[in-house]
Order: C-alpha cells, then structure tokens, then sequence
C-alpha cells in the first residue's frame, strides 16, 4: 500500500491487534452493514448472509495476528467475505459443475476475449424465470468469475463504487480497475445471455478481426 | 471505430463517462452494427440484474447475536484480557 493511501482503519487495527476487543467492535460496527448487504446480494437469502457475516468476522479475529496491512482493513475484510460467501454458494449447490478456468494474461485491453454468444434477451426473463432460479444463475455467474475480476465487479458494480475509490481499496491503478471491470462485466453478460438469451435471435459478429 | 475499439469503450459508454466525441463515434458505429448494439444492452440488462431486488438491511436483531458469537470468539483467541 502506498503512503498516500493510509488505512483509516490503522489505529483501530492496531489496538485489536493488541487484544482490545472494543477496538474489533467498533470495526465490526463500520463494516457489518455494508459487508452484509454485499454478502446478501450473493447468497441471496437471509440466513445464509448472516451465517456468511458471522464467518467472516470469526475468521477475521482467527487470522487478525498475521494481517499485514498490506491492503485496507475493509479490503482484506470484504476478500474473507467473498470466499465464505463463495464457498456458501458451492455447498448449497446440489449440481456442482467444474468452473472452467479462462485463461489469461491480466490486465491489457490487448487481449480481451470478443463476445461469443450474442443475442437479445427472451422477453422479460426476469418476470419469466422464477426469482430463486434467477438468484441462483447470478451467484453461480459471479461464483465462476476469477476472484480478481468478481472483486473489482462487487465494488464497482454492486457496491457502485467510483473507479477512484476501488483502485485506492484495491491498491491497484485505475487503468487496472477498468481493465477488469470490462472483463467481468463480458464474462457476466456472456453466461447470463446464454442462459437467458433468445436463440432465434441470435447474432454474429462479422467483421471480428478486420484482414487489413 | 471497429468493434473492437468499441470493446474497449463500452465500460465508459455504459457508465456515461465518455466524452461527447467519443460518445458521437460509438453511437454511429452502433446505429450501423446491430451486434455491437446487442452486446451493449446485454451488459446494462446484466448489471441492472445483479442490481435488482430490494438492497438488504441487515436484520436489527443480528447485531447483537453477532457481537455474543464474536466476544466469545475473542476470549478463545486473545484470552479475557482487560483493557
Ligand atoms: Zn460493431
């Protein structure tokens, strides 16, 4: 983390550190909101958020010892969030499928996979589709998302954060941030348009790769 | 601008920060290439799906539960030391 971009948390942080649990709960106390909504909007019901929340916060104390402060307190936080809630999602899952893991070199526009399947969306397949079907389909989307992608979407398209603010949580550049925003956000439309994409309909891209 | 090029736009073209003549070239570029316009409107449909439904309050009541589960959590790790 660069000297620019302090964490606000230090002072707290330091004092849980230490074994001040009234520290921990005034982190506790920034954070359980925001962190619960976010986890809730992946796990998509109520207890498996709170037990998700619970999770992450024990599994904060058990690992507060070696964080490092390498990234804020509120990133590190949000990244034991994701994996629980990740995690949660796999259990719950009675067809588990293997991710495909899409390889790739990180962080260029150079090599940005073109869109595959394009087609327009059936009509109103959120009314169509059952709610808890449409739930699932978007976490196990966000689920199959590489971790640096999935966190960079949850902050800027879930937590509608700025593209500034993300890159100083992350500790990465904007021009990162953006990079992987694009690569979330096609990877998402791509899995939710074959799902709910109309196949009469669908379309192709001539002119991929112009010869000249 | 080729689709390509658009590619790299459409995060600032869906979030409305592009500037006006960029703005310009995307929007002629997609008037004449139904694919373009297709994927760009599949990424706002994606994004106001993972968007919709009501942003969930935490339940009052979860807080408190919380804060016994983590006290006692606490104590195991740090030993009932007073501050
Ligand atoms: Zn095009």
């Amino acid at each position: 983390m660069e000297p620019s971009t302090v964490d606000p948390d230090h002072e707290l942080v330091v004092r849980a550190k230490s074994g001040d649990f009234s520290a921990f709960e005034q982190l506790v106390a920034l954070y359980e909101r925001r962190l619960f909504a976010t986890v809730f909007r992946i796990v998509r019901n109520r207890e498996d958020a709170e037990e998700v929340v619970q999770d992450t916060f024990v599994s904060a104390i058990e690992h507060l010892a070696s964080f490092r402060e390498e990234a804020r307190f509120y990133t590190w936080l949000m990244r034991i969030g994701l994996n629980a809630a990740f995690k949660r999602l796999k259990q719950n899952d009675r067809n588990p499928r293997t991710v495909s893991t899409v390889a790739d070199s990180g962080d260029s526009y150079a090599d940005i996979p073109h869109p595959q399947f394009i087609a327009p969306w059936r009509d109103g397949p959120v009314a169509s589709a059952e709610r808890k079907e449409l739930d699932e389909l978007l976490g196990r989307a966000l689920g199959e998302l590489d971790e640096k992608y999935r966190i960079v979407f949850v902050l800027r398209d879930l937590e509608e954060r700025s593209t500034a603010e993300t890159a100083a949580l992350l500790g990465m550049t904007e021009t990162n941030v953006k990079v992987r925003l694009l690569r979330a956000r096609l990877q998402l439309r791509e899995r939710m348009t074959r799902a709910l994409g109309d196949e009469s309909r669908q379309l192709v891209q001539h002119h991929e790769h112009s010869p000249e | 601008m080729k689709c390509e090029e658009l590619l790299k736009a459409l995060n600032d073209y869906v979030d409305g920060h592009v500037d006006p003549a960029v703005c310009e070239e995307f929007e002629s570029h997609l008037a004449g290439c139904n694919p373009c316009q297709v994927v760009v409107d599949n990424i706002r449909n994606t994004i106001e799906l993972y968007r919709s439904g009501v942003p969930y309050e935490m339940p009052p009541e979860f807080h408190d539960r919380l804060r016994q589960r983590l006290k006692s959590k606490w104590t195991k790790v740090f030993g009932a030391r007073k501050e």
